[in-house]
């Protein structure tokens, strides 16, 4: 089927990776919206929404902590809840913990730095509708940039989400101090997936790497899938 | 009733940013063994009594002005 599934991708204040997000989208063959986050409701045939990188609200208080106060984000939760897949790249993951969609919190990096360069990452789940085009240990390079994207969630935490399959994806080598090497987590019911690197800025070789365009791929597939039986 | 919240990194978590204030105080010459860095909020909140304010607030504390997972926050009502 070649239908152009709808993905809406939110904007806040402050988001910057919004844009590169839809074209990345629309370049894998999704209808990428950019939706206002004043917006009380997703566009009609939404069928996954991504949460963009940026500094929404300005970091005020904490990373992504007053995003989920916008008007937009009661949608969102409602395509979650119903099982749409969400994703939330760099602040979008920021958000989306702060917002109980998802385990943890991310934390300022160990190191007092911005990480700003390409990383490599392990895939250590498939079984979600984000990693399904990668194989399992497959190494992806996807660019970070980030100041605050240590994953963080205490022992207990972190060993009830490692049991149940939840970390999806890790750093191959040390990134930012993250708990784990942690880089992305899913929710318990593998249809929001958070993770701080950037597979919007890896979707073509020209610009580095390629291996973003799997997961975004994976999340187009699955979004054209929903439509299909939304339909 | 004027309120204010001392957020704090929680005891046992790394705080980067305290890390880096003790490295900067100890090259201007202090002898500083430990830093934190937390965050400080001040309120104007309406209740009955300094008990109300304090619940309050402890409440709004829970559920946005820390992070419980990594944060402890401290309530303090001005009594006048």
């Amino acid at each position: 089927m070649s239908i152009r599934p709808r993905i809406a991708v939110v904007v806040f204040p402050g988001s910057n990776d919004d844009r590169d997000a839809a074209w990345a989208l629309g370049a894998l063959g999704a209808d990428a919206q950019l939706v206002w986050h004043a917006e009380e409701a997703l566009p009609r045939d939404t069928a996954a929404v991504v949460l963009p990188g940026g500094f929404s609200y300005g970091d005020y208080l904490r990373c992504g902590a007053l995003a989920r106060f916008a008007p937009v984000l009661d949608a969102v939760r409602e395509l979650a809840a119903a099982g749409g897949p969400v994703l939330g790249i760099c602040n979008g993951f920021q958000i989306l913990c702060e917002a109980g969609l998802l385990p943890g919190v991310l934390r300022r990096n160990r190191a007092p730095e911005l990480v700003c360069r390409d990383v490599r990452l392990r895939a250590e789940r498939t079984d979600t509708v984000f990693t399904a085009r990668c194989a399992e240990g497959q190494e992806l390079t996807i660019p970070v940039k980030h100041g605050e994207g240590a994953w963080y969630a205490d022992e207990e935490l972190y060993a009830e989400l490692d049991a149940a399959g939840q970390l999806v994806l890790r750093y191959a080598e040390d990134c930012n101090g993250s708990v784990g090497d942690v880089a992305g987590v899913c929710n318990e019911a593998r249809n929001v997936f958070g993770l701080m690197p950037h597979p919007e800025h890896a979707v073509d070789p020209l610009l580095g790497s390629g291996d973003g365009a799997l997961l975004l791929a994976a999340l187009v597939d699955a979004a054209r899938e929903r439509s299909l039986t939304l339909a | 009733m004027k309120v204010t919240v001392l957020v704090r990194p929680k005891q046992g978590i790394l705080d980067p940013q305290g890390e880096a204030v003790q490295g900067s105080l100890r090259k201007l010459g202090f002898a500083v063994g430990g830093a934190r860095v937390g965050r400080l909020v001040d309120l104007e909140v309406e209740a009955a009594d300094a008990q109300e304010a304090k619940a309050q607030v402890e409440r709004m504390c829970q559920e946005l002005l820390a992070n419980p997972l990594i944060e402890s926050f401290e309530v303090e009502v001005e009594e006048t």
